[in-house]
């Protein structure tokens, strides 16, 4: 099976094949990572551009390793000390870097629907990293890889994602994902930070935490951001850990051989207890590194897989 | 130039009229309404009289189309001056005549704002040199800031026929309540756009599933209705004539509805894209889908129609909202709110009130013809014996494919690109005179 796509823009659009595919082809990729030489030629000549609109080390970091690893050529652009902030439109920017040869873009932007829009100016692939509130679709998958490395499987799990909701595109990426595979998602944070209408989805809502977390098999931390304080959202950091903060005490009520999962950056000691982090049922950092192998497979998938129907 | 328009479905709102007849119009003026006029003064003493010894007419068959007083848009963005580059009062008059308005009421956020004697008269100026008859509505505060009232008075005498906060909604109560009473001294309307700014900051589409899926900032419903409540509250603390534009919501029109029938003066309006498409117009980040107030939902939709059937909403206008396309042509969070109306409203209400039965033509040219003109005071919008020969001639039947690239307007941002409609404006005349339709087409006609 091929992937039969230009970009990668989201999972809600995407089949429960076409993940389970770029989960496959991630699996087979993560033991280039644990090599003495990490380096492949798959790539060999393509130039892959990060266009990073918003700050972020991981997600860049991540995309780079894995672009060099499969030996392509990259080159990175970002808010700072580029035409970007001399005012020069999104599209020129777009257009000016492809007429340099760009085979592909990683986009992460704050306006949701810039990669779309992206997609729609380039004839060459998009994968959105990002955007704005929207969707996340790399870390949707890498949560999923972890997941279904750790439990064998996707099917039937109950997977618990907790915190800021409404501004996260690591949920809507995930909620997609996850109930496409089979997954059973529970989505709990303050009713301030739940989105309008979230009930539709194909989730079960909650606000009281300790019931959230009855019997799941994965808990994914999201990171609150102390900003949203200004506007309202949250009285207090306080107030905000002692209700939806992942202690081990809560962990009690989950699954005896829970995961917990955190995208990164964390609040220690806010969302989740440093004894969480660190403990023995967090998979923190295998999410990272499954993180390259899924960004690997994907631009192996969209440039390297024979049949490309958007760059043919 | 004298014309007999003959055989049309002559429909006058202002006058409950709905019957084939004949229309003559001369020296800028009609001259009569009526069934089988002469088409020239040789004949009887009648016809004779009719004529004034002018001789004779040219003669347009107009069987088969509806013949109707030209149509008004209280409601549009001429962008200038400041904004030429979207528009300018001469583009956007040709695109009304194109769309079969005759007339239309310029918004005060211009660059500078329409907030003094100066603006309000370079408008009017300008509109005078028009293809349609232009008329403009003076900011409610200095700068569309919200801060001070504007000088209303002054502006009046210029030749405002309203004043607004279109664009920049005044969120002061007690300054939006001094406006409303200093208002009524000079019996103008107050057009308010509602909008508790907020609850509204950063958004760009209705807040519900769909802006939840897209990850897209809200802009809630009740953020529009609260300021409706507010106004009308006020309007009837203050006593002025209050029109609310572009309601959007359910909510909104029972609002309207509730006013009404407790006597306070208030009117309103909604547009075409408001009856015609939801929130889901932007789940491919449609930036010409963006407007402010955002698109609502289906049931908004149906209760929209709801008001306009039972006569809760007044009027339809169009909130023509020209811009650029490096204005669009960027991501949606940062585009401009706003899209294109005057050529595409008269298909649209056609194709989405008229012909599915929620208004009949009477009732739906009424909304663009009588009830705008009756909000505003202006003496417009009939079709009767000595009035201007402000006239638009539709043909009900038409099928057309809306193409932006044919539009007169600069603006081509339409999110109704390559909708298949029925109902096409044939010809406008204003004052006596064709602005919009071919005379070749209608010489034809004649011959058969």
């Amino acid at each position: 099976m091929q992937l039969r796509r230009k970009d990668i823009l989201g999972l809600q659009e995407m089949s429960a094949e076409e993940i389970g595919l770029i989960l496959d082809t991630a699996e087979s990729y993560k033991e280039i990572l644990s090599r003495p030489v990490k380096k492949v030629p798959i790539l060999r000549g393509k130039s892959i551009c990060t266009l990073f609109y918003e700050n972020s080390t991981r997600t860049r970091c991540s995309f780079e390793l894995a672009a060099k690893i499969m030996s392509a050529d990259t080159t990175s652009v970002s808010t700072g000390g580029s035409s970007i902030q001399k005012g020069e439109s999104f599209k020129d920017t777009l257009l000016t870097l492809e007429a340099m040869g760009t085979d592909l873009f990683v986009i992460r932007h704050s306006a949701a629907g810039a990669p779309h829009f992206a997609a729609r100016v380039v004839k060459c692939s998009v994968v959105n990293a990002g955007d704005g509130m929207h969707e996340h679709p790399t870390q949707g998958l890498l949560d999923m890889l972890t997941i279904r490395e750790n439990k064998g499987r996707l099917e039937g799990l109950k997977v618990l994602i907790v915190g800021d909701i409404m501004h996260s595109r690591v949920a809507r990426s995930n909620l997609w994902g996850l109930s496409k595979m089979g997954a059973e998602v529970r989505l709990c944070g303050p009713g301030t930070l739940l989105p309008a209408e979230v009930e539709k989805l194909p989730v079960r809502v909650f606000t009281d935490l300790d019931s959230a977390i009855e019997g799941v098999h994965v808990v994914n931390v999201l990171r609150i951001q102390i900003e949203r304080m200004d506007r309202g959202f949250f009285p207090s950091i306080r107030e905000y850990s002692t209700l939806f903060g992942i202690t081990k005490a809560r962990l009690q009520r989950a699954n005896s051989d829970v995961l917990v999962m955190h995208p990164g950056p964390m609040n220690r000691g806010i969302e989740i207890t440093p004894e969480v982090a660190d403990g023995e049922f967090a998979v923190i950092t295998d999410q990272v590194t499954n993180g390259v192998a899924v960004r690997m497979a994907l631009l192996y998938l969209l440039l390297g897989g024979g049949t490309n129907v958007g760059t043919a | 130039m004298w014309a007999l328009l003959k055989g049309g479905r002559v429909v006058d709102p202002s006058r409950g009229l709905d019957e084939i007849a004949d229309v003559l119009i001369g020296g800028g003026r009609v001259v009569s309404v009526g069934p089988s006029l002469p088409a020239s003064d040789q004949g009887t003493q009648a016809s004779r009289s009719m004529y004034e010894g002018s001789g004779e007419a040219r003669v347009y068959d107009c069987t088969g189309l509806i013949v109707c007083p030209g149509l008004i848009d209280m409601h549009v963005h001429l962008r200038e001056p400041g904004f030429e580059h979207k528009e300018t009062i001469a583009s956007g008059a040709r695109a009304a005549a194109a769309g079969g308005f005759t007339a239309v009421v310029a918004m005060p956020n211009t660059r500078p704002a329409a907030d003094n004697r100066a603006v309000i008269e370079y408008v009017v100026e300008r509109g005078r040199r028009a293809a349609v008859n232009v008329f403009t509505a003076g900011a409610a505060t200095k700068g569309n800031e919200g801060a001070e009232m504007a000088e209303i008075g002054d502006m009046v005498e210029a030749g405002a026929v309203a004043v607004s906060d279109d664009g920049f909604p005044v969120q002061s109560a007690d300054l939006m309540r001094r406006v409303m009473e200093y208002a009524g001294m000079f019996d103008i309307p107050v057009l308010a756009h509602c909008e508790d700014q907020s609850m509204t900051r950063d958004g760009v589409m209705n807040e519900g599933i769909t802006s939840t899926i897209l990850g897209l900032r809200p802009w809630p419903r009740q953020a529009e209705e609260i300021m409706i409540w507010r106004n009308i509250l006020l309007a009837d603390l203050a006593g002025c004539a209050l029109h609310i534009q572009h309601v959007t919501t359910a909510g909104g029109v029972d609002a309207v509805r509730w006013a009404k029938s407790r006597g306070i003066r208030v009117t309103c309006e909604t547009c075409p894209q408001y009856f015609s498409l939801t929130d889901e117009a932007l789940t491919s980040f449609n930036t010409n889908a963006k407007c402010c107030p955002p698109l609502r939902t289906q049931a908004d939709v149906e209760a929209i129609k709801q008001g306009l059937a039972d006569g809760t909403i007044d009027v339809i206008a169009t909130d023509h909202a020209p811009h650029a396309q490096e204005d669009k042509d960027v991501e949606l969070q940062y585009a401009a709110f706003g899209m294109v109306g005057l050529e595409t409203a008269v298909p649209l209400v056609m194709t989405n009130l008229v012909k599915p039965g929620v208004l009949s033509f009477a009732d739906a040219l009424s909304k663009m013809t009588a009830a705008p003109a009756r909000v505003l005071g202006l003496d417009s919008g009939k079709l009767a014996e000595g009035a201007s020969a402000d006239i638009t001639i539709i043909d009900p039947e038409a099928d057309l494919v809306v193409r932006s690239s044919e539009f007169r307007s600069m603006g081509r941002n339409t999110p109704f690109e390559g909708f298949e409609l029925t109902g096409a404006v044939v010809a406008t005349i204003v004052q006596g005179e064709f602005r919009h339709g071919s005379l070749k087409c209608a010489e034809a006609r004649a011959k058969v």
